[in-house]
């Protein structure tokens, strides 16, 4: 009796997500339908974002947020990838378990802090020290990359290092047993046998820098202009939609629900392709 | 026996590990004799591997272990090396070219065959690519598995059987044509048919270079070996020709451990 009830539950649980997924996507697909018979394809290469006086038409094209979201992600992935490698190297190999302990804390910790810390942070503090440095208005792309960089970096570094603790200790034994260095072993054993894990965090770190919002929107500069340099303020899908939201009506609505859409279908496939990766490492 | 006949000889030996008072070894006493095969037995805890792996200082990966005593290693221009006063890097890796190791399971490296057994010539500065495809030829033959491996040098190591990738593994250190090799287990994670091929593999080896070997399986001890220690609770307890050991040892504890009485 209970045992039947278990089942029904638990199988109702499992396909639920299932059912979410297919119908968020099918709401974001009819209700980006007015944009896609109006735009269709030429919506990704368009650059203008216009609502007519009347604000029931106009035209809408998706050219500008699409870059800046691709820019400010590829800038937080140059910075994000290299440090989170060398945190996940120090991590496992070169320091001591007293060392590693406290740190490895503040690394969990640090990807606890909500996005919007971040965001005010990085506005208050950070982007004062860019425009000074490099140059700019201090809001920008640039700014919102290396931002990003550092929200995202304790996550790939934490995975990173759980995918390299994965090596066995014999395998490592037996590499410095034949006369390889700390080095040695890093590149030729450790990368190797994590490259799977390794691969996927940074995919799953990529989903998260593109979708993500709130530390965006402070930094970013929120402008509907394709940036000429990279300390230049333009904007990203999420942020465009969480700003005009509220104001936009049917065809400007339609085109935002395209935005999503997209945003969508690049996260799906990029956390599908960590999945991959992922349970490609299970196997071996 | 004289000095001469020796490739090792541990003295005095003490060994504690990080964090823990009791010594594991007590001042042990091990001469390892040239171009013979040094078997090492006894129950599980009686610390012979312990002592194997502070014959190439793999104890040195973690810290805080200690240890008091001698491990000489007797050189080829008849120099004698205490291995334990060795402080740097590259005296390790000196060290560990001279002595190599293999390990209870088979740790091919995530690379193809060719690559694992070129692994360690490469790391020892080896740039000529003939004489690298000669040597891991000649290691391939030597570990009798060129014949099964010619044909997929380039595919991954993963993809042999464990027999096979224990096979590899022992070329892959015979490349670097070491003076001793350690046997840590080499059987351990084998079937029998694979335990064998090990088996005549390393009394092959024994004519190029010396081997000590850590074994669970007094059969294999008494097969393979020219010398036995038996250990006991981080002791020594008695060290003989192989015959001997088994057939008339000189200690009870050492005749209750071979007879099954306990271990």
């Amino acid at each position: 009796m209970g045992g039947t009830f278990f089942k029904n539950f638990s199988f109702f649980s499992a396909t639920l997500s299932f059912f979410l997924l297919i119908g968020i996507f099918s709401i974001l697909f009819s209700y980006a339908q007015d944009a896609l018979h109006e735009f269709g394809f030429d919506f990704l290469f368009n650059e203008v974002w216009e609502a007519d006086e009347d604000d029931e038409g106009g035209i809408f094209g998706g050219f500008i947020p699409i870059i800046g979201t691709l820019l400010s992600t590829l800038i937080a992935m140059i910075i994000a990838t290299p440090l989170a490698m060398g945190i996940a190297i120090f991590l496992t190999e070169i320091a001591s378990s007293k060392i590693a302990k406290p740190v490895s804390i503040a690394i969990e910790l640090l990807a606890a802090i909500p996005s919007i810390i971040y965001g005010m942070w990085g506005l208050f503090y950070f982007a004062p020290i860019v425009q000074e440095y490099i140059g700019g208005n201090g809001v920008g792309l640039l700014t919102a990359g290396i931002v990003l960089a550092i929200m995202i970096l304790p996550f790939m570094a934490a995975i990173s290092r759980d995918a390299m603790q994965t090596t066995p200790a014999v395998l490592k034994e037996s590499a410095y047993a034949m006369g390889a260095t700390k080095f040695e072993v890093i590149k030729d054993v450790i990368m190797p046998y994590a490259k799977g894990g390794i691969i996927g965090s940074v995919i799953l770190a990529l989903g998260r820098a593109l979708g993500e919002t709130m530390a965006v929107a402070f930094l970013i500069g929120s402008v509907m202009s394709i940036p000429s340099s990279i300390t230049d303020p333009s904007t990203s899908i999420p942020v465009l939609l969480a700003n005009n939201f509220a104001e936009a009506q049917d065809l400007e609505m339609s085109a935002m629900y395209y935005l999503a859409l997209i945003l969508f279908i690049v996260s799906l496939v990029i956390i599908s392709i960590a999945k991959f990766y992922f349970l490609r490492t299970k196997v071996k | 026996m004289s000095k001469k006949d020796l490739v090792m000889e541990v003295k005095d030996f003490s060994f504690t590990y990080a964090g823990v008072d009791k010594p594991s070894l007590n001042k042990i006493n091990l001469p390892i004799e040239k171009n013979k095969i040094t078997a090492m037995i006894g129950p599980s805890g009686c610390g012979k591997s312990t002592l194997l792996r502070a014959m190439n200082r793999i104890h040195d990966l973690y810290t805080g272990n200690r240890y008091e005593g001698e491990i000489n290693l007797y050189k080829e221009d008849d120099s004698i090396q205490n291995i334990l006063k060795l402080k740097k890097e590259n005296d390790f890796i000196q060290l560990r070219q001279e002595v190599g190791m293999i390990f209870p399971k088979p740790t091919p490296f995530p690379m193809s065959i060719f690559d694992n057994v070129a692994y360690g010539l490469k790391l020892s500065g080896l740039k000529d690519k003939a004489e690298i495809e000669h040597r891991v030829e000649t290691a391939l033959k030597g570990a009798s598995i060129w014949n099964e491996t010619k044909d997929r040098l380039k595919k991954s190591a993963l993809g042999l059987s464990g027999g096979q990738q224990q096979r590899i593994c022992i070329a892959r250190a015979v490349a670097l044509k070491p003076r001793v090799l350690l046997f840590d287990e080499p059987t351990s994670a084998l079937d029998p048919i694979s335990t064998g091929a090990i088996e005549e593999l390393i009394s092959e080896l024994k004519k190029e270079l010396s081997i000590v070997i850590v074994t669970h399986n007094m059969q294999q001890a008494s097969r393979l070996s020219d010398s036995t220690a038996f250990m006991y609770l981080g002791d020594l307890i008695e060290y003989d020709k192989t015959d001997t050991i088994f057939l008339n040892p000189s200690e009870k504890l050492t005749e209750d451990y071979i007879t099954g009485r306990f271990g």
